[in-house]
């Protein structure tokens, strides 16, 4: 089974960090790079990020195909940055220094290459950042973290209960798309796509009742051993703070405070190199 | 001393019912007993265990009238919270049970919504880990368990609680013989050592019996029809009156005439005293005629030399090979996770094999697609809901032929002419929905027979069925096995079906074929047995107990002679129930 994006143990001082930590890290960081165009800042963050996702030894076939599709998400998105608002550099620097023309109305500009540039940036602090919390938080712990920042239980809980009973609610496609298979609805590309949508109501109809009967003997379980009994619970997975936690805060407090200030003192989010 | 669970006049109707399920329900329980609560679908036996957790009437409304007290308190008012404090459930379906991501979790999950804190909770779940066996799969996710793992996390999840009683919802239903052997040994255990009142509703009699249990309560149409110790209730015919299978020696001892008496014990075949019956049981071997006819028909299916794994160097399946001749009925056997299930996979096509091929009528298919395949080989699934896709009977039927593009005048004719022999023609334009589970089985064996294929693979047919509907699924395909030559191959581990129904039984363990023989001879067959975690079947232990030579020519006569008394068996069922003409 492959498994792209998922939690893998390892011994780095990131993996130890509690889950909290990496999320109110992720939180943060995201936050900050989305909102400053700040070309120093966003370099910065972009070094940081890429310095944490090497500590955290993630390796190519965790998060390989992922980044695939995310690469060629970017090139779509400057590309049509590019074809919907050509001058958007333009606009938003004050100068106009022309490149080459390309075709009607299309010419490229200094402005436009170092706005798009900016963007590109953003995805490239975020990518990473999100990666890093993904395989290195034990999904676990992550519930116990949702709950520790103040979100109910409840909302934490039910993502821990999806990411527990995906895969069977997977083996449960599958065998039921084999069975339908074996009668003739035939899911595989010899298929018009039209009588493809509609033989998926052939296997969809079975899954949703399976999964409904699941979700009957689930709630059940749960209500039998107390699950809602209380305001709060505790977390059999969840982490102390450490000191390493407390630094790691801090620290992300801090940065993130001053590349806020860095980006927004001289009142405008952009960073202009052309005057 | 005072029970801990008692009825008073205990009535109860769900809401969506016009009968109550249970009626002037009696039934005390005193601290430390062991109970076995057996009796058919729908005789109420769960719901006695729902009002004792709560689940009545806070999850599954209705009306009660009389008492009921658990531990002093009564359930309705402490509510589900209060009650799982005092009683622990373990659910039939182990794998639903499972909430938590890890082993660990999973344990403590009540220990987390009772806000324990995570110190004491580590502590905890490392104890009642041990007591359970599970202490080395606290960090495993709930996929790389077998199903008796699960179930014993499950066990634990409800001890750790210190519940003072343990109720088992038919905990042998998903289990093979061997691993629901290993269960029944460890909740013996936890009653011997935590003196743990405990309540087994089942209706595997037999295979719950393997320890001891203090009481048998037999329940049939919501009512309390005996409440007795279990040599006592052996003796008698209430069992059978009520639709449960009785241990397959007991039948045995009184079809050869036997007056079973209580102080033979009769609980377990190991330690009954057989002396004052063994000049019967030898006679009655003598006298039961026995012949065995040999069909050789042509070979529909055969499997040469295949090998499959999923991950190189991680051989699922190793040298397999069989032939499955015309109208044979054959089971395929093992552990659970043994490579049953893959096997039929890939007979229907769904996975490729790494070598060997499958021939049908000596043809290779190897290079036929799913849907080519299974116009000559039906699959049908465990669940009923796993198949069927349409809201009515009749469009379900004819999917199949639907979407082949056979004319609309010639799928009406094969839809009604297959409704006709699965007994549903009277039901052709009903919703599916309105269909008890054991009519829904056979709409989706319609909808594979209708195609006419040659063979039919069947998962888990009986799967969680009690007697009744596990004799009216097997004596259907029995019928179109015999009436209409259909081949058919059954991926089971109940070894009543296996014996009763197979003429065959292809045995696989871990990966490799470890005998293809009758079923009689594989199960009494020690080394067979152990190794595919199957039970020896207790006819074998009787047959060397009363001294007859050759135990598995004793079980085959059995089987001969139960077949022979079946046409009687199946009537008187169906008199028995007659308001209800489920199948």
């Amino acid at each position: 089974m492959a498994r792209i994006l998922t939690y893998e143990e390892k011994d780095t001082w990131i993996h130890r960090l509690s889950g909290v930590t990496k999320l109110v890290f992720f939180l943060l960081w995201t936050m900050t790079s989305m909102l400053s165009y700040d070309t120093r800042v966003l370099l910065a963050m972009m070094l940081g990020s890429l310095v944490i996702y090497k500590m955290s030894k993630t390796e190519w076939k965790q998060v390989g195909t992922v980044l695939k599709f995310i690469l060629f998400f970017l090139v779509i998105n400057l590309i049509a940055i590019f074809l919907f608002s050509p001058y958007e550099g333009v606009g938003i620097y004050g100068t106009r220094s022309d490149l080459f023309h390309l075709f009607g109305n299309y010419w490229v500009t200094k402005e436009q290459l170092f706005y798009e540039l900016n963007v590109m940036m953003k995805y490239v602090t975020i990518v990473p950042a999100v990666f890093m919390f993904v395989v290195t938080t034990n999904p676990s712990e992550f519930a116990a973290s949702l709950n520790r920042i103040g979100i109910s239980y409840n909302i934490g809980y039910s993502v821990a209960i999806a990411l527990r009973y995906i895969p069977d609610v997977q083996d449960d496609f599958s065998k039921i798309r084999n069975a339908q298979e074996a009668r003739g609805i035939e899911m595989s590309g010899k298929a018009s796509f039209s009588s493809r949508i509609k033989n998926t109501a052939a296997i969809i109809f079975p899954l949703i009742f399976t999964s409904m009967d699941r979700i009957d003997v689930v709630s059940n379980a749960m209500e039998l051993r107390g699950f809602g009994k209380h305001k709060k619970r505790t977390w059999y997975m969840g982490k102390k703070l450490k000191r390493a936690d407390y630094v790691t805060l801090a620290v992300t407090v801090l940065l993130s405070a001053l590349f806020l200030f860095i980006t927004f003192h001289d009142g405008d989010r952009f960073y202009n190199p052309f005057v | 001393m005072t029970p801990i669970i008692e009825f008073k006049d205990y009535t109860f109707k769900y809401r969506a019912q016009k009968e109550p399920t249970l009626r002037d329900i009696n039934l005390s329980i005193y601290p430390g007993e062991k109970v076995l609560i057996v009796g058919p679908s729908g005789s109420g036996k769960s719901t006695i265990a729902h009002c004792i957790n709560g689940l009545v009437p806070f999850s599954f409304a209705g009306e009660s009238s009389g008492t009921l007290k658990v531990k002093g308190e009564n359930p309705a008012k402490l509510g589900i919270f209060g009650m799982s404090k005092i009683a622990g459930t373990v659910l039939q379906d182990t794998n639903g049970q499972f909430i938590g991501l890890t082993v660990a979790e999973d344990i403590a999950f009540a220990l987390e919504n009772d806000m324990v804190p995570q110190e004491e909770m580590i502590d905890r779940v490392s104890q009642v880990a041990d007591v359970v066996e599970v202490k080395t799969l606290l960090g495993h996710a709930p996929w790389e368990l077998s199903g008796g793992q699960k179930q014993r996390v499950s066990m634990a999840g409800v001890m750790v609680d210190d519940v003072e009683i343990l109720l088992f919802d038919e905990p042998l239903a998903n289990l093979d013989p061997a691993t629901g052997k290993r269960a029944i040994d460890l909740i013996d255990k936890i009653s011997r050592n935590k003196k743990t009142t405990i309540l087994i509703i089942e209706h595997r009699l037999e295979d719950a019996l393997y320890r001891d249990v203090d009481r048998i309560v037999v329940v049939g149409e919501g009512r309390i029809v005996a409440d007795e110790k279990p040599d006592r209730l052996l003796v008698g015919n209430v069992l059978k009156e009520q639709g449960i299978r009785e241990p397959l020696y007991v039948t045995a001892l009184k079809h050869a005439g036997c007056e079973l008496t209580e102080e033979s014990r009769p609980q377990h075949i190991e330690t009954m005293r057989l002396e004052p019956y063994k000049e019967l049981m030898q006679r009655w071997f003598q006298t039961v005629s026995y012949r065995k006819e040999k069909k050789e028909e042509k070979c529909v299916l055969s499997v040469k030399d295949l090998y499959f794994s999923y991950v190189e160097g991680n051989p699922v399946l190793q040298h397999i090979h069989f032939d499955i001749r015309k109208g044979e009925m054959v089971s395929i056997v093992g552990k659970n996770g043994a490579g049953k299930s893959t096997l039929a996979g890939i007979i229907c096509g769904f996975m490729k094999p790494v070598r060997g091929s499958i021939l049908l009528n000596g043809e290779d298919i190897s290079e036929q697609s799913i849907k080519e395949r299974g116009e000559k080989i039906g699959l049908v699934m465990q669940s009923p809901g796993q198949m069927i896709s349409k809201p009515m009977i009749y469009e379900e039927v004819a999917l199949g032929l639907a979407v082949r593009g056979v004319p609309e005048e010639e799928i009406k004719e094969r839809v009604y002419r297959t409704l006709k022999i699965c007994g549903l023609y009277p039901f052709r334009n009903w919703p599916v929905s309105a269909l008890s589970y054991g009519q829904k089985k056979r709409v989706t064996i319609a909808s594979i027979l209708v195609m006419d294929p040659e063979i039919i693979i069947l998962d888990e047919p009986t799967a969680g069925q009690d007697y009744r509907h596990y004799t009216e699924i097997m004596e259907f395909l029995k019928e179109i096995n015999e009436k209409y030559g259909i081949t058919i191959l059954m991926i089971t581990h109940d070894m009543h079906l296996m014996l009763e129904y197979t003429e065959r039984a292809i045995v696989i363990s871990d990966g490799h074929l470890l005998a293809d023989d009758t079923p009689a001879k594989v199960l009494t067959d020690e080394t067979i047995a152990d190794k595919a975690y199957l039970k020896k079947t207790s006819l074998y232990d009787l047959a060397v107990k009363c001294g007859i030579g050759s135990p598995t020519e004793f079980v085959e006569r059995f089987i001969h002679y139960e077949s022979v008394h079946d046409e009687q068996k199946t009537g008187e069922g169906r008199a028995r129930h007659g308001e209800d003409t489920d199948l």
